[in-house]
């Protein structure tokens, strides 16, 4: 690299290009700047390439306009180029639009860090000590083509363009833009996308300037990941959130993010208001079609995804479903089986997320990037900046392999582990509403609904076996039959009650069970209480059964009183299959009603049919 | 290839026929398969053959074939038509090959077409292999983008039919 020769002509150049304004560059400026000169211009040009600088201050995630400004002042603009002179006030400008400083002239008087760029090595630079002027920060008003020009749609790419017509070094941001998040708006559904576009400005703007003034190492799409999810438990996890998300957006298009559950779930509501029901076959028909993806395809996409063929579409059916259709209109191929990231257990399993808690999710990626190239370039981004937090066991995983993987493939990774974490904590997720992954494991790994069948399946492994177990079961099928209440969590099972009720107990149990010291004492009042009420009784049970599952040694003092709740978790058993057999009884009834029905349509059937010659 | 709706070959008017072919054939050793569906007017839905010579062969006689499973459905058309069975059985021998019908309760009829030789195949090997049709025929008609009538490009339709070939061949 040629340091010596262009940090000499470095400042005597600046002086020139600005009409005698002595650029001041402390020595590792003008090392640095003179290296990241040489890497966009490689000698003996005498004007740094318009795409390097371009990629450069890109990766500066500088706000577009603020880039914009910065080679308009640097004077590139005026003089078309990049020349060193323009390229090292250029480098200093973008030092102070990320030190908070507005672009101007003077800003870059100050003594200033160095410029950071995300995407090129390992750029962690350290501050220097803060100027002594500061001015508050600015920022340009939104010009809302630019700045959602690189951060969203691709449609508005070309907007730009009479923008900087002169411009070659600052290179229109590609036309379909790294976002993935783009994709759950950028098809025609109408309404919903005008709605969801308006949902997304705001926070795209506001997690956008968090980041400028901030500077977190995550990038755009930990940002934006955690846009749509409004449950306020997101804000705890943001940053472990984006963190996460960076670090495992793997190449698996296949894998279905936050965000874009949420908008799907938002369209299955849109079509069918109850979560638990159908869609039936000639409603997501007319709905995709306006996809305007051609008929074979859509067709083929239903085959995928009806994965029990029964003509209508479930929840994890229907976002299976969607999810192909925005990857085939992203340009992917639909694969030949239905990937094992969209089968319907899978998503089952994950679904219940966006019902509650969204931080235990937060480990899908976001799979559909428009191109490779600008896909692979933020990748490099974020990989060479992001450390990888492991926050949560279930997040280990998959993710360091995703994190490795950067080519763009419809290849199906088998998660299997991941898989059953999931699934696993799917089934924590109903008796376990406040606890953190690391119980999950305990599990079974099976689905919700089968963990409530089971009813007898231990859920926890640690010491307590049956006392907690079984209440958990007892719970469980009390749940399953008590059709008013707010029951199943997960609302997979028929009655769909609101799930409001419970929280406010559920609160309750957790403030009673913050106590450690007399876990025991705590579940026979509990359950006293759920003797009294009846309704209330999963809940209070089931968050008692957390603390009773966590503190390991006080329960194992009290046996007596284990005993006792033994019985009660049997007498309640014995309730619950009372009513099971009722419930049994009831529904052999309506069988053969409809049995009848069924033969008398036949005979009514039989004897029309003569008069039809088929 | 062109076939032409049955309706055309056949004076049965507002008949409604479909139908399905599965051939096997052993020509120097090599066995051929041949899968053909008829639209519910008698064109076909789905053609499908193994090794593909001689497929026009076999296209004819599907159509040729269309003919006997009309006339064992009218023969026992004044009988109630639940009792009659879905599976037709065999149809008609001839020196190289036997023919086996099925026909679904909504009048689409699948035909199939085994080689003489191949005498490993059971009568129950047969229906099952017809049910698997029917199965997944079913299965297309649920897919709302699925216009009956239409040509059936379903590739799990494909994957079904191509399994099942290999397996008899």
């Amino acid at each position: 690299m040629e340091q010596g020769p262009s940090g000499g002509s470095g400042p005597a150049a600046a002086a020139a290009g600005t009409g005698g304004l002595l650029l001041p560059l402390s020595e590792t400026e003008q090392q640095r700047y003179s290296e990241l000169f040489s890497r966009c211009c490689p000698p003996p040009e005498a004007a740094a390439g318009g795409s390097s600088v371009g990629e450069l201050f890109r990766a500066s995630q500088l706000p577009p306009d603020t880039l914009h400004q910065i080679t308009e002042v640097c004077g590139a603009k005026r003089v078309g180029y990049f020349g060193p002179a323009q390229f090292y006030i250029a480098l200093k400008l973008i030092a102070a639009a990320q030190s908070g400083f507005p672009v101007r002239i003077e800003s870059i008087k100050n003594e200033l860090p160095l410029p950071r760029f995300m995407a090129l090595k390992n750029d962690t630079e350290v501050r220097y000590g803060t100027p002594a002027e500061f001015h508050g920060v600015k920022f340009q008003g939104p010009h809302g083509t630019l700045e959602k020009n690189s951060y969203k749609r691709a449609d508005e790419g070309d907007k730009q363009e009479p923008k900087s017509p002169p411009m070659s070094p600052i290179c229109s941001p590609p036309a379909s833009p790294s976002t993935y998040q783009r994709i759950p708006l950028s098809y025609g559904y109408g309404k919903a996308r005008s709605g969801l576009e308006q949902q997304h400005g705001a926070p795209y703007e506001v997690r956008h300037s968090t980041h400028q003034q901030d500077g977190p190492s995550s990038g755009n799409y930990g940002a934006k990941s955690a846009l749509t999810c409004s449950t306020p438990n997101r804000s705890l996890s943001v940053e472990r959130e984006q963190q996460d998300s960076n670090t495992q957006y793997s190449d698996d298009p296949w894998r279905i993010t936050e965000e874009q559950r949420d908008y799907y779930i938002n369209q299955f509501r849109s079509l069918q208001p109850d979560l638990n029901a159908f869609i039936s076959g000639s409603v997501a028909k007319n709905f995709f079609t306006k996809s305007k993806l051609p008929i074979p395809e859509l067709s083929h996409i239903w085959e995928l995804s009806d994965v029990d063929c029964d003509g209508a579409l479930t929840l994890p059916e229907f976002c299976a479903a969607f999810h192909l259709v925005v990857a085939r209109k992203n340009g992917y191929q639909l694969p030949e089986t239905l990937p094992e990231t969209l089968l319907p257990e899978y998503l089952q399993a994950a679904c219940l997320k966006p019902l509650r808690d969204c931080a235990l999710f937060d480990s899908y990626s976001e799979p559909l990037p428009s191109t490779q190239q600008t896909r692979d370039f933020t990748r490099a981004e974020k990989s060479s900046a992001e450390e990888v937090p492991d926050n949560s066991a279930l997040l280990q995983d998959g993710k360091k392999d995703d994190k490795q993987a950067l080519k763009v493939s419809t290849t199906l990774k088998t998660i299997p582990k991941e898989f059953q974490h999931l699934s696993v904590k799917a089934a924590a997720q109903e008796p376990n509403a406040l606890r953190a992954r690391p119980r999950s494991r305990s599990y079974s790994s099976t689905s919700i609904e089968d963990a409530m069948k089971k009813g007898e399946e231990p859920p926890t492994p640690p010491p307590r076996p049956q006392k907690s177990h079984s209440r958990a079961s007892s719970l469980d099928l009390n749940k399953i039959f008590q059709q008013n209440t707010q029951a199943v969590r997960s609302g997979w099972l028929p009655p769909p009650p609101p799930a409001l009720p419970p929280r406010p107990s559920v609160s309750q149990e957790v403030v009673l069970a913050q106590p450690p010291s007399k876990p025991a004492r705590r579940k026979l009042r509990t359950e006293a209480q759920g003797l009294e009420t009846p309704e209330l009784s999963p809940t209070i049970n089931v968050t008692s059964s957390l603390p009773a599952v966590k503190p390991h040694l006080p329960v194992q003092k009290q046996s007596s009183k284990q005993k006792r709740a033994i019985q009660t978790a049997i007498r309640k058993n014995k309730e619950a299959n009372a009513v099971l057999a009722r419930l049994n009884s009831e529904l052999q009834q309506q069988l053969k009603e409809v049995h009848k029905e069924r033969i008398a349509l036949e005979t009514q059937l039989e004897q029309l049919r003569p008069v039809t010659v088929l | 290839m062109v076939l032409l709706p049955r309706e055309q070959l056949c004076s049965r008017g507002a008949a409604a026929w479909g139908g399905a072919l599965l051939g096997t054939e052993m020509v120097n050793q090599l066995w051929q398969q041949q899968c053909d569906s008829f639209c519910s007017q008698n064109y076909p839905l789905y053609i499908r053959s193994v090794p593909t010579e001689n497929e026009l062969k076999f296209h004819y006689t599907v159509h040729t074939s269309l003919d006997v499973v009309d006339e064992k459905i009218s023969a026992m058309g004044k009988a109630l038509v639940d009792q009659r069975e879905l599976y037709l059985g065999l149809l008609y021998p001839t020196e190289d090959y036997k023919v086996y019908g099925y026909v679904t309760n909504s009048k689409v009829k699948f035909v199939m077409v085994v080689d003489s030789s191949n005498t490993a195949l059971r009568d129950n090997e047969i229906r099952s292999m017809f049910r698997k049709l029917h199965n997944s025929y079913t299965d297309i008609m649920c897919n709302p983008f699925y216009n009956p009538g239409d040509r059936i490009h379903s590739r799990a339709f494909d994957t079904m039919v191509n399994s099942m070939m290999m397996q008899v061949c």
